[in-house]
């Protein structure tokens, strides 16, 4: 970026700075001031990092491995001190014995304390594949057999729910930003037609906003997720669903799109623009989408949640995805009943991710906000 | 006189979104690929009986799955408003009309009391939150409403039953405790509703009382830092009465006008909720009617959920210019 801003030489570093710093310079150094903004999205880094990057690498089992000795294992806590307490500099877990409840006779998991198997790096066992391509039985961690690792516990089947979690955040996760990326097509579109344009056309289409609105979301999106039909493959079934959650998400945006064009419509340089002959289409390229641009990203950010939570509940209630595909709402739909959860309190693990990223997401949007309004300063 | 003027517009306007409403209502349940009676087809050669084709098509005349969608849709609108006939339900072989009858009113009474009780709570909170901005309670507030946004109406409800259950050992799936659980109405058995209530309207207000705190705190704020405000208060009003009297009224006029907004997620919140605690309102009701293809059912449902967010929407608009005259005679 080139100084433009002629300043003499006593002025203070600072306030140079300040003037000759871009629109994008000067709301990263808001943002930076946003702690719970920043925390916010280190989270998001770090989860999306382990999930939808490295979930493969960093699972110790695969997706379906089925370890039928193990129903409903508790988590395992990995150890440094043993029932001696001896200090292990490698870390390790504890195996499971199962015994007989004298009561209820169900089987329950006992802590083995003599059976101690150290997590080791590199180690071999289920095939997986990797981001879809490498096929392999290397995992970056893990214990060795006969040993099992079962940091979030397992399911009904015996599967390792950490390595389930992890890669049904890569669904979970993935599925929000498609959703919205489908919505920033409509929602610029539908937006930008209505407040370029205003008059009839904008009338119409701001009926049609308002009708969406009003609309409670969740019946709809059950409405509209049962039609997909069962047949349909998995993939197709995943595009459908965030079809029909991006279907709803596009209002918000298009209000942000409308209402920042029709401010900007009145402004003198578009007046200028227009004189020197300027295209409509390039008007709003090359004039309009720049000073509105943030405030699409603060939209953008603050509706991924919503698709999110939108997808969990679908699939919880057995409408959205379906096994074999996991995602965080389809492990969570194991947990129907509170029973369920009373008994095998881990399997709502995922829960806590969904809660994190939502969490995240809105702290992340909140400190954008802040930092995209020019006029917040100081306040 | 300005005041009907308005009110007969936005009732009018209503109307119009009604029709729109049936319509898209109708199209949804269109969308699933065969009907009732290919998945009763199927049903029947699975339990091994052969499917009698002149029953199937004596049924499909019957239930006009012969004619086109708009004949259908134009015929099940010409009922509706002539006879208050919603069609039939192909499941359960009731008329639609007694099975949403049966539902919808305790729909309505939680979310009537959801939203009161999100109103009720969130502004005084939201008040004492921007008065006290930065104070102790201030963070506490903030803190708990972004976890109230976050946390999934389906996740609150298991969660406060599992407390309940393991802390109370009370088991709140249901509205009516076993022995009301069938009864007639009476006095004893609303009452024993009433007692059911509470941790309903909690799961299902949570997520809006949490979105309506922020709101009412961020008006107050913009509007604590008005001239208006000094001025009053250099002119020796109680702090107390200078905020009700001015800051707040200004401040409520949002909050009045995003019950259009509230009300879905109320009504979204209220439909979740109750298919996890298995309340016998219209949300397990329309699941089953969803899986099972039953679209004279589904659809109605899908109508009156979405109605209910109307009306209120056009409650909140008289409402608003009842209060505000700016709106009367804009």
């Amino acid at each position: 970026m080139s100084m433009t801003v002629q300043v003499p030489p006593t002025a203070d570093e600072n306030v140079e700075t300040f003037y000759a710093a871009s629109q994008w310079q000067l709301m990263w150094s808001a943002f930076k001031k946003h702690r719970m903004a920043m925390v916010g999205s280190f989270v998001l880094l770090f989860i999306y990092l382990v999930t939808v990057a490295f979930s493969d690498l960093l699972s110790p089992y695969s997706i379906e491995g089925v370890h039928a000795d193990y129903p409903y294992a508790p988590p395992q806590l990995i150890r440094f001190i043993d029932a001696e307490g001896r200090f292990h500099l490698r870390p390790f877990v504890y195996g499971w014995s199962v015994e007989e409840d004298p009561v209820t006779w169900e089987d329950i998991f006992v802590k083995d304390t003599e059976a101690v198997y150290p997590i080791k790096l590199g180690v071999r066992g289920e095939q997986v594949k990797i981001w879809g391509t490498f096929k392999t039985d290397w995992h970056l961690f893990g214990v060795e057999e006969p040993g099992v690792m079962f940091l979030f516990g397992t399911d009904q089947l015996g599967r390792d729910l950490f390595t389930r979690t992890l890669h049904a955040g890569r669904i979970s996760l993935s599925i929000g930003f498609i959703g919205v990326a489908i919505s920033f097509v409509l929602g610029n579109l539908l937006g930008g037609i209505s407040g370029f344009y205003g008059g009839p056309v904008d009338n119409i289409i701001q009926r049609v906003i308002e009708f969406f609105i009003s609309i409670p979301t969740i019946p709809l999106w059950m409405a509209l997720a049962a039609a997909l039909p069962p047949e349909w493959p998995t993939i197709r079934v995943y595009l459908g669903i965030t079809i029909i959650l991006s279907f709803l998400g596009w209002t918000g945006l298009a209000r942000v799109v409308r209402g920042k064009l029709l401010e900007l419509r009145e402004e003198d340089f578009v007046m200028a623009a227009k004189l020197v002959g300027e295209t409509d289409l390039g008007i709003i390229r090359r004039h309009l989408l720049p000073s509105f641009l943030s405030y699409l990203i603060v939209s953008l950010t603050l509706s991924v949640p919503g698709m999110i939570l939108g997808e969990t509940a679908l699939s919880f209630l057995g409408l959205g995805l379906r096994p074999p595909v996991v995602s965080w709402g389809v492990l969570l739909s194991t947990a129907q009943s509170f029973q369920t959860v009373a008994l095998y309190p881990w399997l709502f693990i995922p829960a806590g991710f969904v809660i994190a990223v939502v969490l995240s997401f809105n702290f992340m949007g909140d400190g954008l906000r802040d930092a995209a309004d020019p006029y917040a300063h100081g306040r | 006189m300005a005041m009907l003027k308005y009110g007969v517009r936005r009732l009018l306007y209503m109307l119009l979104l009604m029709v729109m409403l049936s319509v898209v209502a109708f199209v949804i349940i269109q969308l699933p690929p065969g009907d009732f009676l290919t998945s009763y087809i199927v049903e029947l050669q699975q339990s091994g009986q052969p499917a009698d084709e002149e029953e199937i098509e004596a049924l499909r005349v019957r239930y006009g799955l012969d004619k086109p969608m708009y004949l259908r849709y134009l015929k099940w609108m010409w009922d509706m408003i002539r006879y208050g006939d919603l069609g039939m339900s192909f499941e359960r072989e009731q008329p639609v009309a007694e099975i949403v009858a049966a539902r919808l009113p305790l729909t309505i009474l939680i979310s009537l009391l959801t939203t009161l009780f999100a109103y009720g709570v969130s502004i005084p909170i939201g008040i004492f939150s921007a008065v006290r901005q930065y104070s102790v309670t201030d963070y506490v507030v903030t803190v708990l409403g972004f976890i109230g946004l976050a946390i999934p109406n389906f996740l609150l409800a298991l969660i406060i039953m599992y407390i309940l259950y393991a802390g109370f050992q009370t088991d709140i799936g249901g509205l009516f405790s076993p022995e009301y659980e069938l009864a007639d109405w009476s006095w004893a058995r609303f009452v024993d509703m009433l007692k059911h209530l509470p941790p309903v309207v909690i799961v299902v207000g949570t997520g809006s009382t949490a979105w309506l705190v922020r709101v009412m705190r961020g008006v107050l704020l913009d509007e604590l830092s008005k001239p208006y405000v000094i001025a009053a208060r250099a002119k020796g009003i109680s702090e107390l009465r200078l905020l009700i009297k001015y800051p707040v009224r200004v401040a409520i006029n949002p909050i009045i006008s995003t019950i259009g907004w509230t009300l879905p997620g109320i009504v979204s919140g209220a439909t979740i909720t109750s298919i996890v605690l298995g309340l016998p309102t219209t949300g397990p009701m329309y699941l089953q009617s969803l899986r099972s293809q039953d679209m004279y059912l589904a659809g109605s449902f899908t109508m009156f959920l979405t109605l209910l967010t109307l009306i209120g929407t056009f409650i909140s608009d008289i409402l608003l210019a009842w209060m505000d005259p700016r709106i009367r005679f804009e």
